[in-house]
């Protein structure tokens, strides 16, 4: 097993690097030009030619490349155009609300939507059932900043029990950290969690007919034990692969999340790099971003054998 | 005795208590400021960029010779006084005594100098001229030094006060030697306040802390004049990227002043009982229309003047800032509207019912044959895609063949630059918007020169109009100033530089336990007290 963690691990690199090599191509053949932004509306063209200059812009791409290649050999990914501060300061800035934010969207998440699927299973067909699905398909539907925007004029603007932005660091208090992450939380995990308790409900409906749940019960098993030992545990590896599949998502949707709650996290410094075209941060956090997919993924592999025994790598 | 269930909704209960407290624990006391800038204050250099939101987090850290005070005149700011010779070839300065960095250095001559130095490096206007009529600029003793010219520069005090970016703040000389294209690494000045660069977190927050050894002037502040009394110990400012967070954040007493609130959320503002709104900048913005000069069809003044006679500015207006009339007029003219040398004078085109027909006419007397004109649009950013949508709408009805193209501003900034033909990559017309007190004279203002190959983008060409602007930078008065800028309103106006699309303005709020909060192109902070 450990010879298989350490082998996965290792394929991750190469991947990263291809994901850099290919968002390093990308970015070079996008148009835009962050000189001319850093020069602003009033500067002369010999002033925009003069800051490319100095940026190194003017380089040819496989120079800039192997440059750049380098650097990251080196473990250094940088240093951002226009703060110039070092890229990997600025992701250590920001990596604790994202963290943060997407650690208590899975707690949430989790928590609520495997219980949902699992009783809607249980209750198929009924007025249960149906609210469980209607709430998923509500979810799934509206858009991030719309449940971001709605929760916040109700629980902070109307209700005065939240704040509306920011991000308070766990360092400072339990409390105040939850206030500031529960609306973000909530708006970020509602997609995430109609995903899993549809995924939830449908597996349990396949687990809940077949033989040995029968047998089960007809050992007198009780219908807590029945519901959450003996068939979830059966359901849970498609549970877990999407559970994986949606941290995808999940990264996506938490770049508007933290714009809609102005949370200083990882995907607040994307969207801000990608349109200043500060392309050391853009490279360091996609390189950051594509490390930790594969870690997910290899954490849903390992979680596969936990769930099923027969399953050996 | 208590059981499991009581425990835990007892646990319950208090949690939600305690979630659900009043916001006193994380609301800042009266000694700090929260402010929403117009954007994200990404870096820190003043000369390394001409952001207007850099331009604003300098002025608190550095200070500056002149400052213009609500009327545009340079008023003595970290001067003491001055000496011009009567051909105005010699300007010599003596520095306030007691100025000092917030290193604890004092503030030498010899910083003026390499500080100047590095400003005339970038200021392609003022600080460009005066650097071709510049013979030696020299520090003559720790306080005192002095420019010698090859012409005269009877501007000078405007051009060392001017409030448009780039500004001239005063550095230390060792900062001051940085590269003018390349950004400092400290951030030491001598302003009111000193900035926290251990708690900055760029696009997030940035937090100045007020400098105790800063003595300010004995006059009352008035914009950049004056002295700079610092009433709060902090002054956070909070990046919030969207609109609707920032308007809630403030209605609910998260933050205490937004420079730029969103036209569309200035009613819901209004009706909220602890914020108060109004006008941020009396000086406004000007809308631009600009055109590219080198390629047909707008080579030929005769394709110029027929988009010039078609424009509305009424339509660009509304597209603009939406049915708000308080926050927009038209202009029939380049210059700032309620300035000293504001004109129409020559402004007719822009005036009366638009002639669709004249325009079309002239388009075809142009020798224009249905080929494409390629519009650059940026879509992300609310006044150039207005503009932009409009304009595509315009020259659809006086039957140009148009291609729209739309791009970020990051792309637009890159596009613009090209010299290629339109059909190779080039452009026919872009948008943009000039700050009102970018406008108020030619110095500032880049996007009136007219010298070709050099011009701003677009890159018109006028002997006249050079001419025109020359004669302003030679007038000995007022009275000579406002002719020389009549005339080159008419001048401009006629060659079609760019096509003004109206004058407009933005709002600010604040709450209202803030007071002291003025009307001025800059968010002032002297002043502002918090109850």
């Amino acid at each position: 097993m450990f010879a298989y963690i350490a082998r996965r691990i290792a394929s991750t690199i190469p991947v990263v690097l291809l994901v850099a090599l290919f968002v390093f191509s990308l970015l070079y053949i996008a148009p835009g030009d962050p000189a001319a932004i850093i020069a602003g509306d009033q500067a002369t063209p010999a002033d925009v030619d003069r800051i490319r200059a100095s940026l190194g812009l003017d380089r040819p791409f496989l120079v800039r490349f192997f440059d750049w290649f380098w650097h990251i050999l080196q473990g250094d990914l940088g240093t951002s155009i226009f703060t110039n501060l070092p890229v990997t300061h600025m992701i250590a800035q920001r990596i604790e609300p994202t963290v943060s934010l997407m650690t208590l969207t899975l707690i949430l998440s989790l928590t609520l939507a495997i219980p949902m699927g699992v009783i809607a299973a249980w209750k198929h067909g009924t007025w249960i059932d149906r609210a469980v699905m209607m709430v998923a398909v509500l979810g799934f539907s509206t858009p991030v900043f719309v449940i971001g925007y709605v929760l916040a004029y109700v629980f902070a603007l109307r209700l005065d029990w939240l704040p509306v932005q920011g991000f308070t660091s766990i360092s400072e208090g339990l409390i105040p950290f939850l206030r500031n992450l529960i609306l973000p939380s909530v708006a970020l995990g509602l997609v995430y969690m109609a995903l899993i308790a549809r995924i939830t409900r449908a597996t349990m409906l396949d687990v809940l007919s077949q033989d040995y749940i029968r047998t089960a019960k007809a050992k007198g098993v009780g219908q807590r034990g029945m519901l959450f030992v003996h068939a979830l545990k059966n359901a849970a590896v498609p549970i877990v692969t999407i559970v994986g599949i949606g941290f995808a998502a999940l990264i996506g949707g938490a770049v508007v999340t933290e714009s809609v709650f102005a949370i200083p996290g990882l995907g607040r410094l994307t969207v801000d790099a990608i349109l200043r075209r500060d392309y050391p941060v853009i490279q360091g956090v996609v390189l950051l971003f594509s490390f930790v997919y594969v870690l997910v993924n290899l954490g849903v592999d390992l979680l596969y054998t936990l769930f099923d025994p027969r399953i050996r790598y | 005795m208590i059981d499991r269930r009581g425990l835990l909704k007892t646990a319950a209960v208090a949690a939600t208590g305690a979630l659900a407290a009043p916001r006193l624990s994380l609301a800042a006391g009266s000694k700090t400021l929260r402010f929403i800038p117009q954007a994200n204050l990404a870096n820190l250099d003043p000369i390394w960029t001409t952001q207007y939101v850099v331009r604003n987090g300098s002025l608190l850290i550095w200070d500056m010779l002149y400052g213009v005070n609500e009327k545009l005149e340079p008023q003595p700011q970290m001067v003491e006084g001055h000496e011009a010779s009567g051909d105005f070839k010699t300007w010599t300065f003596r520095l306030r005594p007691g100025l000092k960095f917030h290193d604890g250095e004092p503030v030498l001559a010899r910083d003026a100098v390499a500080s100047i130095d590095r400003w005339m490096a970038r200021d392609a206007t003022m600080g460009g001229v005066i650097k071709k009529r510049l013979d030696a600029l020299e520090a003559v003793d720790d306080r005192t030094f002095r420019f010698r010219l090859s012409q005269p520069y009877p501007k000078m005090l405007f051009a060392l006060g001017k409030s448009s970016t780039p500004t001239l703040f005063i550095m230390p000389e060792r900062i001051a030697a940085t590269d003018p294209f390349k950004q400092i690494s400290e951030y030491v000045g001598s302003g009111p306040m000193r900035f926290k660069r251990d708690e900055w977190v760029p696009g997030a927050k940035a937090i100045f802390e007020r400098f105790d050894g800063y003595v300010p002037r004995g006059e009352k502040a008035d914009w950049l004049s004056g002295g700079k009394r610092i009433h709060f110990e902090r002054i956070e400012w909070q990046i919030v990227p969207d609109g609707a967070t920032a308007s809630a954040a403030l209605q609910n007493g998260e933050v205490d002043w937004w420079e730029t609130p969103l036209p569309d959320l200035v009613p819901l503002l209004r009706q909220s009982p602890n914020v108060a709104v109004d006008i941020s900048d009396p000086l406004g913005n000007i809308g631009s229309f600009r055109i590219n000069h080198l390629y047909p069809p707008f080579n030929d003044v005769r394709a110029r003047r027929a988009v010039q006679i078609a424009v509305s500015q009424e339509d660009y207006m509304g597209a603009v800032v939406g049915d708000d009339q308080s926050l927009w007029r038209t202009l029939p003219g380049f210059f700032t509207p309620d300035t000293p040398l504001y004109t129409e004078f020559g402004g007719e085109p822009l005036k009366g019912k638009r002639d669709y027909e004249l325009a079309k006419k002239l388009l075809a007397d142009s020798g224009y044959k249905n080929e494409p004109v390629v519009l650059l649009v940026a879509t992300d950013v609310a006044i150039t895609k207005a503009q932009g949508d409009v304009t595509a709408d315009l020259l659809k009805r006086i039957g140009v063949n148009v291609q729209y193209q739309a791009l970020d501003w990051g792309t637009v900034g890159q596009r613009r630059a090209k010299k290629d033909p339109p059909s190779e990559g080039g452009w026919n017309i872009f948008h943009t918007w000039h700050a009102g007190a970018d406008c108020v004279n030619p110095a500032p203002y880049i996007a009136l020169d007219c010298s070709g190959p050099t011009a701003w983008f677009g890159w018109p060409k006028s002997d006249l109009v050079q001419e025109k602007i020359a004669a302003w930078y030679d007038a000995p008065d007022l009275a000579a100033e406002k002719q020389a800028i009549k005339e080159l309103n008419k001048a401009a106006m006629d060659h079609v530089v760019y096509v003004p699309t109206g004058f407009f303005k933005g709002y600010q709020a604040w709450r209202k336990n803030i007071s002291g909060v003025v009307k001025a192109p800059f968010p002032v902070f002297w002043d502002v007290t918090k109850a």
